[in-house]
C-alpha cells in the first residue's frame, strides 16, 4: 500500500509539472497547485505508512534509466524526509495559488514548483548510485530554474543563481566521486550491494569517501564555510521555493551524510563525526550572529537556517561519535533529537519565509528597516509568523522548545560516555546551542518587533492589506504543525524512533517516550509542554480575571488610548522609530570581530564653518566574512588565471599550429 | 507617590532644593515618594519653573500621558505665579494657567523641607 | 537503557498537597519578590545615610497602581496588552515547577532546569516585543539592549546549570536539589563554587541591577530595562513590576537553594512547608542584603563593557563544566 501511495505520489507530481507547462495561462496556476497538493498528499500517506509500520519497501525496474534501472527503497529514515517534505510541500502549494494569483506566473514558473516538489520526493527513496545521482542533479536543476522564475532580469538574482549553480554542482562532483569510488570497490552500484560490502572497505578509502561526500552533503546543508549560496539564494527565490529550499532541500544535505555515513560506510570512525559537529558549531554560531545582524527579512531567514542546520549537524556528529565509542543508546537519543529538530526547523522556517513572502508580496519591501506596523494591517499574517517566530525562539510551548530540550537533554545525557574528546565535542555543543538559543531570540524578536510592530516606516507598509485565503491556509498549516508539536510531541517521538533507529548503523535500542520525559541508567529528565502550556494558559486568565475584579470608579475601568510617550516631544513620527539596523547595533558592536561590519561615514559642513555640518550620510553594510576571505580570494586567482590564460591565443594560426605539434608530441612521448 | 518632574522653565533653583528633598536630610523618600522616568508611571506632575511658550505643549502633553487620577503639583514661585518672570515674553503664564493646581509649594525656591511637607500631605503619611 | 520516566505529574494522594505546594511557592515569590526589591532599597537608603521607604513600600506602590488607569499607545496591537501577562504568567509558571520551599511542587518530574531557564527567556521576549510595539525610540533602544545583554547572559546561565546537572547526573531542579542534600560535599567542589560565581553575575545581569543596568535612572539614554517599559502604566504597570520582581525572588530562590539547599521542605507536610518558607526568605534576604551591598559601592559598567561582564560569567561556567567533567 506504502508503495503504491508513494508512487502514485511523485507521478501526480510529474503531472503537476507537466500540467503547469502546457495548461492555458488561467488554468495553470491552480491546475498544478491542486495536483501538487493531490501528489503530497499521497506522498505523505505512503511514508508516513513506513514509518508506522516500520516497513521499508523497495522496487527496481529495468525502465527509465539506460543500463542501470532505477532502484527505490523507503526505510523509516528516508521516509521522515519525505514526510517532513510533503507537509512544506502541502503548505506551499496551496500558498502558491494566492502567491501567483495578481499576476499569472509564467509556464516555467508553475512547471518548476512541482517538478523541484517531485525531486525532493523522490531523493530519499533513490536506493542505488544512478538513480540517486541523477534524482540529485534533478532536484539542483529544478531548484536552480525555479530559483529563478521571479525575478530573472534582477541583477542579485543572477548572481544568487550562478552561486547556487557553482556550488551545488561541484557538490555534486564531489558526491559522485565519493559514491563511484565507493561503488567500484564494492563490485555494484545499488546501495543495498554497498552497505553489504561495507566490511572489507580499508579505512583511508572509506574517509576518503566520507569527507568527499561530507563535502558535497555539507555545502547543500549550507553549512559553513560551504554555505556562500543560501543567504544569496533564498532571499532572491520567490517565496515558495524559498520554504522548500529551506524547509526541504537542506535537509537532504543532512539526509544525505547519515545515508552515507552510518548506512553505506557503517558508522566507520570518530573523527569523521566530530568533523561533522565542528562543522554545525561553526554554522550555528556563525548564522545565528549573522542572523541577528540582517536587516533583510528572507537574508536573516536564510541565516537562521545556517543556524538550524548547525544544531542538526552537531546532534548528527554526537550521535555519529557516540555510536563510533560504542554507546548505542545515547547515540540514538541525540540522533532522534537532530531529527526532531529538522522536523521543527521545515515547520517553522517553511512557515516563516511564506510569511515573509506575504509580507513582501503586500508590502513590496522585505527590508525590515522600511516595514513596521504589518500586525495592524495583516493581523491574521501577523500572529501566523509570529508563531514561527516564537518557534524558532525556542519559546516553551512550541515546537524548537521541544526539540532543542531534547537535544539539550541528549548532550547531556551524552557525558555519561567515557571518552574525553567526545565529552569535549558536546561541551562545545551544548554551549553553542546557548550561544544560539539567546542570538536567535534576539534576531527574530528584531524581526517580529521591528517589521510587525510599531509604526510603518515606508509607504508600502502603511498600505499593507490582508493576503487571501489560500496563502494564510498555507502558513496555517505549518504553523498549526508547530503548536501541536509543541504541546504534544510525544505524537512524533514513536515515527522518530523508527527513523532513528534505521539511520544509525548498529541500530538503537527502541525507546520510548512517553510525553518528553527520558531516564537513562545514570541520568534522567522530563518536560511536559502541555502542562506548562496549561499552566501559562491558567495563569494569563487568573491575572487578567483578578486585575477585573479589582474595584476602581467606573471611567478608569476600560484602558485609555493616548499619544506614544515620546518625552512630551511633538512631531512624534515613524522616522524616530528604531529600526532593524540599530536594533542589531549593540550586538553588532560586540560581535565585530566575526561580523566585521563596513562602516562609511560622510559629514559635509557648511562652508562657513566646520562646527555646523550640513549633511551626514552613514552606511553599513554586514558581507559575509567568510565570502570576503575564503571565496573572493579564489575567484580572484581563477578570474587571474583566466586572464593568462587568454594570453595565449593571441590569433596567430602559426601559433594554434606550434600548439597542435606540441600536444601531439606530448601525447606520444606519454604513449611511448 | 510617583511623581514626574517637568521643568517648564526653571532657573534649576528648584530643582536643586528637590534634588535636596530626596538628600539624606530631610529624606522625602521616607514617605514613599518617588520621582519617575516617565508620565505614565507617575500619579502626578511636579512642575517647576514658568511655563514657557515652548514648553506650554509639552506640558500638556506630559498630564496627558499620566494615567488617572493624578495631580498637579506646582513648585515654587514661578510655577505657583509666575514670580519675577510674570507677563514676561515667551512667557505663557503659571501652571495653573494651563493645568489643574492641585497643591501649591511657594518660595524661591521653597526650601527642602517645604517640598517634603507637600509631598507628605500628598501621600498622607 | 532509554527507559520510561513515569511521573510527568504526580497522582495519587499527594497531589492536592503539591498543587498547594506550588501554589504557596507562586504566591510566596508574588509577595517576596517586591519585598525582596523593598530590602535592597532599605539597604541601599541606609548605605547613602538615609531612612528610606518602608520594605513593603513596593506592595503599597502596587496596590495603587492596580486602581489606576491603564493607558494604551495609539497604534499599539494586542502584544502590549498580552505582554505583561505573558511576563508575569511565565514567572508564575516558573515559580511553581521550580524547588523553593518545598523539593516537591507539582509536575516535579517536569521541573527541568533548562525549561525555567526558558520561561525566563519568554518573559523577556514579551517584554522586548512590548517595548518595540507602540513604536517609539526609547522602546526600541530598550528591547535592543535587553535582548543583546540577555543573548549573551542566556549562554552563561544555560551552561552554569549544565554544570549542575552534569554533577547531579540529572537536569531535574528538585533532582539537583535533592542530590545536593544528599552530597553536602558538592557544595564545596571547584565546579559548584565556579558554577555559582556564574549565576551571580548572570542573575545580577537578568534582574537588571547594578552594575549592568541602573534601575532608578531617569536619563532615557542610559536605560536598559527602564526604557523598555516607559509605555506602561496603571496595572500594566503593576503586572511588570510584579513579574520582574518574582523573576527576582525566582532567580535569588534558586541560587540559594541550588549552593544552600538546606531547611527547604521534603516533606508534603504544614509544618515542614512553613519551615521551607521561612527558610527561603531568611536566604534570599541575605543574598538581596548582599547584592544590595555590592549595588551601592559599584558604579554602573558602560553598556558596551557589560558583554565583557558576562562573557566572563560564560567562561566562569564552561569551566566549571570541564572541571567537573575533570574530577569525576
Amino acid at each position: 500500500m506504502s508503495t503504491a501511495a508513494y508512487l502514485i505520489g511523485l507521478g501526480i507530481a510529474s503531472a503537476a509539472a507537466l500540467l503547469g507547462a502546457v495548461l492555458p495561462a488561467r488554468r495553470r496556476l491552480l491546475g498544478a497547485a491542486v495536483l501538487s497538493s493531490a501528489a503530497c498528499l499521497a506522498a505523505l500517506a505512503g511514508a508516513g505508512d513506513v514509518l508506522v509500520s516500520g516497513h521499508a519497501f523497495s522496487l527496481h525496474t529495468a525502465q527509465v534509466l539506460p543500463l542501470t534501472g532505477v532502484d527505490l527503497s523507503l526505510d523509516p529514515l528516508g521516509a521522515i524526509f519525505v514526510v517532513t517534505t510533503a507537509v512544506v510541500g502541502l503548505a506551499v502549494s496551496c500558498y502558491s495559488v494566492g502567491y501567483g494569483a495578481h499576476q499569472t506566473p509564467s509556464r516555467t514558473a508553475t512547471a518548476m514548483l512541482p517538478a523541484f516538489l517531485t525531486t525532493l520526493l523522490l531523493v530519499p527513496a533513490a536506493a542505488s548510485l544512478a538513480t540517486f545521482m541523477v534524482a540529485w542533479e534533478l532536484m539542483a536543476l529544478a531548484s536552480l530554474l525555479a530559483l529563478l522564475t521571479e525575478h530573472r532580469r534582477r541583477r542579485e538574482t543572477r548572481d544568487a543563481a550562478q552561486w547556487y549553480a557553482v556550488m551545488t554542482h561541484i557538490g555534486a562532483a564531489a558526491i559522485l566521486l565519493g559514491l563511484v569510488l565507493l561503488a567500484a570497490h564494492a563490485g555494484g552500484q545499488s546501495f543495498a550491494a554497498i552497505a553489504a560490502h561495507r566490511r572489507h572497505l580499508s579505512v583511508p578509502l572509506a574517509s576518503v569517501v566520507f569527507l568527499l561526500t561530507l563535502f558535497g552533503f555539507a555545502s547543500k546543508a549550507g553549512a559553513v564555510p560551504l554555505h556562500v549560496w543560501l543567504p544569496r539564494a533564498h532571499p532572491e527565490a520567490p517565496s515558495p521555493v524559498s520554504a522548500l529550499m529551506s524547509g526541504a532541500m537542506v535537509n537532504l544535505g543532512i539526509y544525505g551524510i547519515l545515508r552515507v555515513g552510518e548506512d553505506l560506510l557503517g558508522g566507520g570512525e570518530l573523527w569523521w563525526w566530530l568533523v561533522v559537529a565542528a562543522l554545525g558549531v561553526v554554522s550555528a554560531v556563525f548564522g545565528a550572529l549573522h542572523a541577528a545582524a540582517s536587516t533583510d527579512t528572507k537574508r536573516l531567514l536564510a541565516y537562521s537556517t545556517v543556524d538550524n542546520i548547525g544544531l542538526v549537524l552537531i546532534g548528527v556528529g554526537a550521535a555519529g561519535a557516540l555510536a563510533a565509542g560504542g554507546e548505542q543508546a545515547l547515540a540514538g537519543l541525540v540522533l532522534l533529537a537532530a531529527l526532531f529538530h529538522l522536523v521543527n526547523h521545515a515547520l517553522f522556517k517553511g512557515c516563516l519565509f511564506l510569511g515573509a513572502g506575504a509580507v513582501q508580496h503586500a508590502a513590496g519591501t522585505r527590508d525590515l528597516d522600511r516595514l513596521g506596523g504589518i500586525a495592524r494591517k495583516m493581523p491574521a499574517t501577523a500572529v501566523l509568523f509570529g508563531i514561527g517566530a516564537l518557534s524558532i525562539s525556542a519559546l516553551p510551548g512550541l515546537n524548537g522548545f521541544a526539540s532543542e530540550w531534547l537535544l539539550l537533554e541528549g548532550l547531556l545525557h551524552g557525558f555519561a560516555s567515557h571518552s574525553a574528546v567526545t565529552e569535549a565535542a558536546l561541551l562545545a555543543g551544548v554551549a553553542t546551542l546557548a550561544i544560539t538559543g539567546g542570538l536567535t531570540a534576539t534576531a527574530f524578536v528584531k524581526a517580529l518587533g521591528v517589521g510587525f510592530l510599531g509604526q510603518p516606516r515606508s509607504e508600502g507598509a502603511g498600505d499593507a492589506r490582508e493576503v487571501g485565503p489560500s496563502m494564510l491556509a498555507g502558513m496555517g498549516l505549518l504553523a498549526g504543525g508547530c503548536v501541536v508539536l509543541g504541546v504534544v510531541p510525544g505524537v512524533v517521538l514513536p515515527a522518530l524512533d523508527r527513523a532513528t533507529t534505521a539511520g544509525l548503523a548498529a541500530g538503537a535500542p527502541r525507546a520510548v517516550l512517553p510525553g518528553l520525559g527520558l531516564a537513562l541508567a545514570s541520568v534522567r529528565g522530563a518536560i511536559d509542554p502541555a502542562l506548562l502550556v496549561g499552566g501559562l494558559l491558567v495563569g494569563i486568565v487568573v491575572i487578567w480575571g483578578a486585575l477585573r475584579l479589582v474595584p476602581r470608579s467606573a471611567d478608569l475601568r476600560s484602558p485609555r488610548r493616548a499619544a506614544a510617550w515620546g518625552c512630551g516631544r511633538e512631531l512624534q513620527t515613524a522616522r524616530m522609530e528604531i529600526t532593524a539596523t540599530s536594533f542589531a547595533e549593540p550586538l553588532q558592536r560586540v560581535f565585530a570581530d566575526v561580523l566585521r561590519p563596513d562602516h562609511d561615514l560622510e559629514v559635509t559642513h557648511t562652508a562657513e564653518s566646520r562646527y555646523f555640518p550640513e549633511a551626514i550620510s552613514f552606511h553599513q553594510r554586514v558581507d559575509d566574512a567568510i565570502e570576503r576571505v575564503v571565496y573572493r580570494p579564489v575567484m580572484a586567482a581563477v578570474t587571474w588565471w583566466g586572464r593568462l590564460a587568454r594570453r595565449v591565443p593571441n590569433g596567430s594560426v602559426h601559433r594554434y599550429l606550434a600548439f597542435g605539434f606540441a600536444a601531439l608530441v606530448l601525447v606520444l612521448v606519454v604513449l611511448a | 507617590m510617583q511623581l514626574r518632574h517637568v521643568d517648564a522653565g526653571s532657573c534649576n533653583g528648584c530643582e536643586i532644593e528637590i534634588a535636596q528633598a530626596f538628600a539624606p536630610v530631610s529624606d522625602a523618600g521616607r514617605f514613599g515618594a518617588r520621582l519617575v522616568a516617565s508620565p505614565r508611571h507617575a500619579d502626578g506632575l511636579l512642575v517647576t519653573g514658568v511655563v514657557t511658550k515652548n514648553m506650554a505643549v509639552p506640558l500638556q502633553m506630559t498630564f496627558e500621558a499620566t494615567p488617572r487620577p493624578r495631580v498637579v503639583v506646582a513648585c515654587g514661585d514661578c510655577a505657583v505665579s509666575g514670580g519675577v518672570f510674570a507677563g514676561a515674553y515667551g512667557v505663557v503664564g503659571s501652571v495653573r494657567d494651563v493645568l489643574p493646581v492641585d497643591v501649591e509649594i511657594p518660595g524661591c525656591p521653597p526650601e527642602p523641607s517645604e517640598i517634603t511637607e507637600a509631598l507628605r500631605r500628598l501621600t498622607g503619611r | 537503557m532509554i527507559g520510561v520516566l513515569t511521573v510527568p505529574l504526580a497522582t495519587g494522594p499527594g497531589l492536592l498537597t503539591r498543587i498547594g505546594a506550588s501554589v504557596l511557592q507562586v504566591v510566596a515569590v508574588g509577595v517576596g519578590g517586591p519585598l525582596l526589591l523593598g530590602l535592597m532599597g532599605k539597604i541601599r537608603a541606609r548605605a547613602e545615610g538615609r531612612i528610606g521607604p518602608p520594605i513593603i513600600q513596593g506592595l503599597l506602590d502596587l496596590r495603587k497602581l492596580v486602581r489606576k488607569e491603564a493607558i494604551r499607545a495609539e497604534h499599539t496591537s494586542a502584544v502590549a496588552a498580552l505582554a505583561p501577562l505573558v511576563l508575569v504568567a511565565s514567572a508564575a509558571v516558573a515559580a511553581a515547577v521550580t524547588p523553593l520551599v518545598t523539593t516537591r511542587p507539582v509536575i516535579g518530574g517536569g521541573a527541568d532546569a533548562f525549561a525555567v531557564v526558558y520561561l525566563l527567556l519568554m518573559g523577556s521576549v514579551a517584554l522586548a516585543l512590548g517595548g518595540l510595539d507602540a513604536g517609539t525610540a526609547f522602546g526600541g533602544m530598550g528591547s535592543s539592549r535587553a535582548m543583546t545583554i540577555g543573548a549573551i547572559s542566556e549562554p552563561a546561565l544555560l551552561v552554569a546549570v549544565l554544570a549542575l546537572a552534569v554533577q547531579a547526573h540529572t537536569s531535574n531542579l528538585p533532582g539537583i536539589v535533592t542530590a545536593s542534600l544528599s552530597h553536602p560535599e558538592w557544595l564545596a567542589s571547584p565546579e559548584r563554587l565556579l558554577a555559582l560565581a556564574a549565576l551571580v553575575v548572570v542573575v545580577i545581569a537578568e534582574t537588571g541591577r547594578i552594575p549592568v543596568d541602573n534601575p532608578s535612572t531617569h536619563l532615557e539614554l542610559t536605560m536598559i530595562h527602564e526604557a523598555m517599559i516607559l509605555e506602561y502604566a496603571g496595572p500594566d504597570l503593576a503586572l511588570v513590576t510584579v513579574g520582574e520582581a518574582m523573576r527576582l525572588g525566582l532567580l535569588l530562590g534558586l541560587v540559594a537553594n541550588l549552593f544552600f539547599p538546606w531547611g527547604i521542605a521534603v516533606s508534603g507536610g504544614g509544618f515542614a512547608l512553613l519551615v521551607g518558607l521561612v527558610v527561603l526568605g531568611a536566604k534570599t534576604a541575605a543574598i538581596a542584603v548582599l547584592v544590595a551591598l555590592v549595588e551601592v559601592s559599584t558604579a554602573k559598567l558602560r553598556l558596551f563593557r557589560v558583554p565583557e561582564l558576562l562573557a566572563g560569567g560564560f567562561v566562569l561556567a564552561a569551566v566549571a563544566v570541564t572541571t567537573g567533567l575533570v574530577t569525576r
